[in-house]
């Protein structure tokens, strides 16, 4: 490999001290953003963050853009021009961005459950805070966790993590200079089935050391759908309490009868 | 905010040669007992979390059956009736009932109909043929009525309505055929999460500080200047022009200081996921008016605590 930092030294550690499959911090946020969204998340892997706004399920702005039998997913992304080390303007017509969020709408699509709301749109607007590697996998985890904090019904969590390969050894959860410097795979997974929601790749890999990866991956997906579950569970507890927590004394009162 | 640390003390932990460490982990805390199903207890659920099997229980809002397990797929509270198992999301979208009151703002003037957008799933629908004309008497609606249609209500207008029905496709229909029913005036608006208004014997409240509000259950709350009920109501007294105007009456200061003033204490007890009722409110003014707190000082974080655990313990 080229690079003068050393990928993987003798000792087994990476260019930022972590072992081989050991995964980046992750930080969520799921408190409201104030922007009056359905449901928001900010969510960062170290370095890379990123902060999701839902809205909707709700009517569709236009209407050639609206199906019968179920609801229009629009995913919006913005990239902030100081979020990586060069600074660089990346409007919204740019061609990586239009795929990123072509990518993330084909991922949702078969999660949520849109027959359920027809002729309506459920709009998610991605902004990038700060890029360091596994951008994609920063994407698909914060919109999960947007559209459930929106009370959006879905099959399962998506959860998703960057796989590469250092010669023969496989890492995880890959940082900017890692990406890109090995080949690799971002792989997302619906923990419960273990059915796979996303594979893609923008280089060569191996096919003797893909399914190594790929099984890795999804095992990784697993940990870190423990820690949004987690989450999601708290917010979610937070909420309950504090409603029952005044709904007792003023819950005498209601009458559920009209 | 949640901090996770991965590996860092445990690096080994995560290795291929024990994948099953991992799901170990996971099967923990998924084999919960089925206590939610006893009455009373409240299960916190997360999409794709197993309720229970399908064989025994009739899936409802917020599940799906997959292989003849009953899944949920919101985080919510689970709520059971009879057979029926449900999981209401702590934070969603309003879902409309017929009977209803909503609050809402015109969105599109359209042949013989409004759309107004009413915080649910889809634009709600007021027909020509379901409000209130002027000359108070009921009669067929004419075409003259239609060519003026933007007399009554105009783009941007805000109505309080009732849901009277669904069409096929789930979009509701308002009617506006009551006298407290109509085009609202003299007050601002305030939005909060549907689920923190809860369904009351009157949505339509007066506070004794000279302000009356109108809780819809979309979430759509109005504040507004009193409205002496003589002045309201009478069939007699049904004209066009105060009802369908589109001016506000004079409002002295002393009612405004008091429609901003309720308007901040909704904003501060939604943002503390307090449902709000009648007494809740009642309350929150009253501290508010004791405490001597600035309407704007309302906002800040620590007068916004104060008066949730003040209405707490007098809840």
């Amino acid at each position: 490999m080229s690079s003068r930092i050393e990928i993987l030294n003798a000792g087994g550690y990476r260019s930022d001290g972590r072992r081989q499959y050991e995964l980046r911090t992750i930080s969520i946020d799921l408190s409201p953003r104030g922007s009056g969204a359905d449901g928001s998340a900010t969510l960062s892997h170290g370095l890379t963050q990123v902060s999701v706004c839902v809205f909707g399920p709700r009517e569709a702005k236009m209407r050639s853009q609206t199906f019968h039998d179920r609801a229009n997913i629009n995913v919006e992304i913005g990239i902030a021009a100081f979020s990586s080390s060069e600074r660089r303007k990346r409007g919204r017509g740019d061609k990586r961005v239009l795929e990123l969020s072509h990518t993330l709408k084909a991922t949702f699509e078969p999660v949520i459950q849109t027959s359920l709301y027809p002729r309506s749109q459920i709009d998610i607007y991605i902004q990038v805070l700060q890029q360091d590697g596994g951008l994609l996998q920063a994407c698909v985890n914060a919109t999960t966790l947007a559209l459930i904090n929106a009370g959006i019904p879905l099959y399962d969590f998506v959860c998703a993590v960057t796989g590469g390969v250092h010669s023969t050894s496989p890492l995880l959860d890959l940082t900017l200079l890692e990406e890109n410097d090995l080949p690799n795979v971002t792989v997302a997974v619906m923990p419960r089935t273990g059915k796979v929601a996303l594979v893609t790749m923008e280089t060569r890999l191996h096919v003797d050391r893909f399914e190594e990866i790929f099984r890795l991956a999804g095992e990784a997906g697993k940990v870190i759908h423990g820690e949004m579950k987690r989450a999601v569970k708290e917010r979610t507890q937070d909420l309950v309490n504090a409603m029952q927590s005044v709904g007792k004394a003023a819950g005498t009162e209601v009458v559920d009868e009209y | 905010m949640i901090e996770f640390t991965s590996f860092r003390q445990h690096p080994d932990n995560f290795s291929v040669k024990h994948p099953e460490d991992v799901d170990m982990d996971m099967d923990m805390d998924e084999d919960e007992d089925e206590d939610f199903l006893q009455a009373g207890s409240s299960k916190i659920t997360y999409p794709g979390e197993y309720l229970t099997s399908s064989q025994a229980f009739m899936r409802g809002h917020g599940t799906y059956v997959d292989n003849e397990d009953v899944i949920a797929s919101v985080s919510g509270t689970v709520e059971r009736v009879n057979k029926l198992v449900t999981v209401r999301a702590v934070r969603t979208r309003y879902n409309p009932e017929v009977g209803d009151l909503v609050v809402g703002r015109i969105t599109e003037v359209q042949p013989r109909r409004w759309k107004v957008e009413a915080n649910s799933r889809q634009d709600a629908v007021l027909m020509l043929s379901s409000v209130n004309l002027p000359g108070g008497v009921q009669r067929r609606k004419l075409e003259s009525d239609e060519l003026q249609m933007r007399t009554f209500f105009e783009e941007g207008d805000l109505l309080v309505a009732e849901v009277q029905a669904f069409f096929s496709d789930g979009t509701m229909s308002l009617h506006t055929r009551s006298l407290s029913y109509g085009k609202l005036r003299n007050g601002q608006l305030v939005a909060v999460p549907p689920i923190l208004v809860r369904r009351l014997k009157s949505h339509f409240i007066s506070l004794p500080c000279g302000v009356d509000l109108i809780l819809g259950l979309n979430g759509y709350i109005w504040v507004s200047k009193h409205v002496k009920e003589s002045d309201r109501e009478g069939e007699e007294g049904f004209d066009a022009e105060a009802v369908y105007s589109n001016r506000n009456d004079d409002i002295d200061d002393s009612t405004r200081m008091a429609i901003s003033r309720v308007t901040n204490l909704i904003l501060v007890l939604a943002s503390h996921s307090v449902p709000l009722t009648d007494a809740v409110l009642l309350d929150a003014y009253e501290w508010s008016i004791e405490q001597d707190a600035h309407i704007k000082d309302l906002l800040q974080d620590e007068i916004g605590e104060a008066l949730v655990t003040s209405i707490i313990s007098r809840g």
